[in-house]
């Protein structure tokens, strides 16, 4: 008798399973997702965030230009039908700090430059500091003459020379 | 305007020899001066005239950037290493691999000169890649 029961019992749990995962993913769910997506994806504000909703709640991710922009995201989530409340998790980005002095692509040029006018002296070292050439070492005055003209060429702010012979 | 006092001598040669968008400014007590010479021989003679000023260019309160103005674009130059090969690598630094070899005194061809320190050449065996430009000299 219990051989019978078997197949049957594993049909129940498997009928129960199932119900019990329809029943957590409401399809709702994802259309509401769908929608929102759609109207972001349409407004060139939202550019950058991405949405998940869970039971009518839908959360906003992704990063906004500004507090104008954060809010405006919200708002169109808020007007979709079905979305219950909105969680608004946008990061609002940082505002770019007005660079002072040299940028860091001038700054890595010109170590770069420095670097391939020095690969064949080995009798001289340098670094970049604030934007100033640091050369130490000993080198003869037609070579000299000839690394000066390059790395002038690439804009320093000046030269500390105090470490540099000339033989 | 120290520094531009000191170089009053060199900034009048500039002139005289006729430099183009001839720009001074001093900074922080370093000069800058930045220009185009007419001829090679120019721009020879003001870093003579530099030197005269301040021997060895070592107190480092100038910066010369004198172009040289080229009526028309090389198309090859010679191998003017002091002995060795010239590398050709892949991109313009020292930092790029090195994918072929210029021969000492060997004439290329230069295809493109877009920065003062790399030149983009191709050797006669086709090898194709930058090299660095102070030893390259330009063929008439």
């Amino acid at each position: 008798m219990k051989k019978q029961f078997a197949p049957l019992f594993l049909i129940a749990l498997l009928t129960l399973a199932i119900n019990f995962t329809s029943c957590k993913s409401k399809p709702k769910d994802a259309d509401i997702k769908a929608t929102i997506e759609a109207a972001l994806k349409a407004d060139p504000m939202a550019a950058g965030t991405s949405v998940s909703v869970e039971k009518g709640v839908a959360t906003i991710t992704g990063e906004c230009k500004d507090d104008m922009c954060k809010a405006h995201c919200a708002e169109i989530v808020g007007k979709i039908k079905g979305v219950k409340s909105v969680v608004n998790n946008c990061t609002v980005a940082a505002t770019p700090m007005p660079a002072t002095g040299a940028t860091d692509a001038e700054v890595d040029l010109l170590s770069k430059g420095l670097a391939d006018a020095l690969k064949d002296h080995p009798g001289v070292t340098g670094t970049v500091e604030n934007g100033k050439v640091i050369l130490k070492g000993e080198i003869a005055k037609a070579k000299w003459a000839m690394i000066k003209q390059t790395i002038d060429k690439l804009k320093p702010a000046g030269y500390e020379l105090s470490g540099l012979k000339i033989k | 305007m120290l520094a531009e006092n000191k170089y009053q001598g060199l900034i009048n040669a500039a002139t005289v020899a006729g430099v183009a968008n001839l720009q001074v400014r001093e900074e922080e007590g370093v000069l800058f001066i930045d220009g185009e010479a007419p001829s090679g021989a120019v721009k020879d003679m003001l870093w003579a005239e530099y030197d005269k000023i301040d021997p060895n260019f070592l107190t480092g309160d100038l910066v010369m950037n004198i172009n040289v103005a080229s009526a028309a674009p090389v198309t090859s130059a010679k191998v003017t290493t002091e002995s060795s090969n010239l590398n050709i690598r892949k991109g313009p630094g020292t930092d790029q691999a090195i994918i072929g070899k210029a021969a000492h005194d060997e004439i290329v061809t230069v295809i493109s000169q877009s920065s003062d320190q790399w030149w983009l050449i191709r050797t006669k065996d086709g090898e194709e890649g930058y090299a660095y430009a102070q030893y390259l000299t330009p063929e008439a």
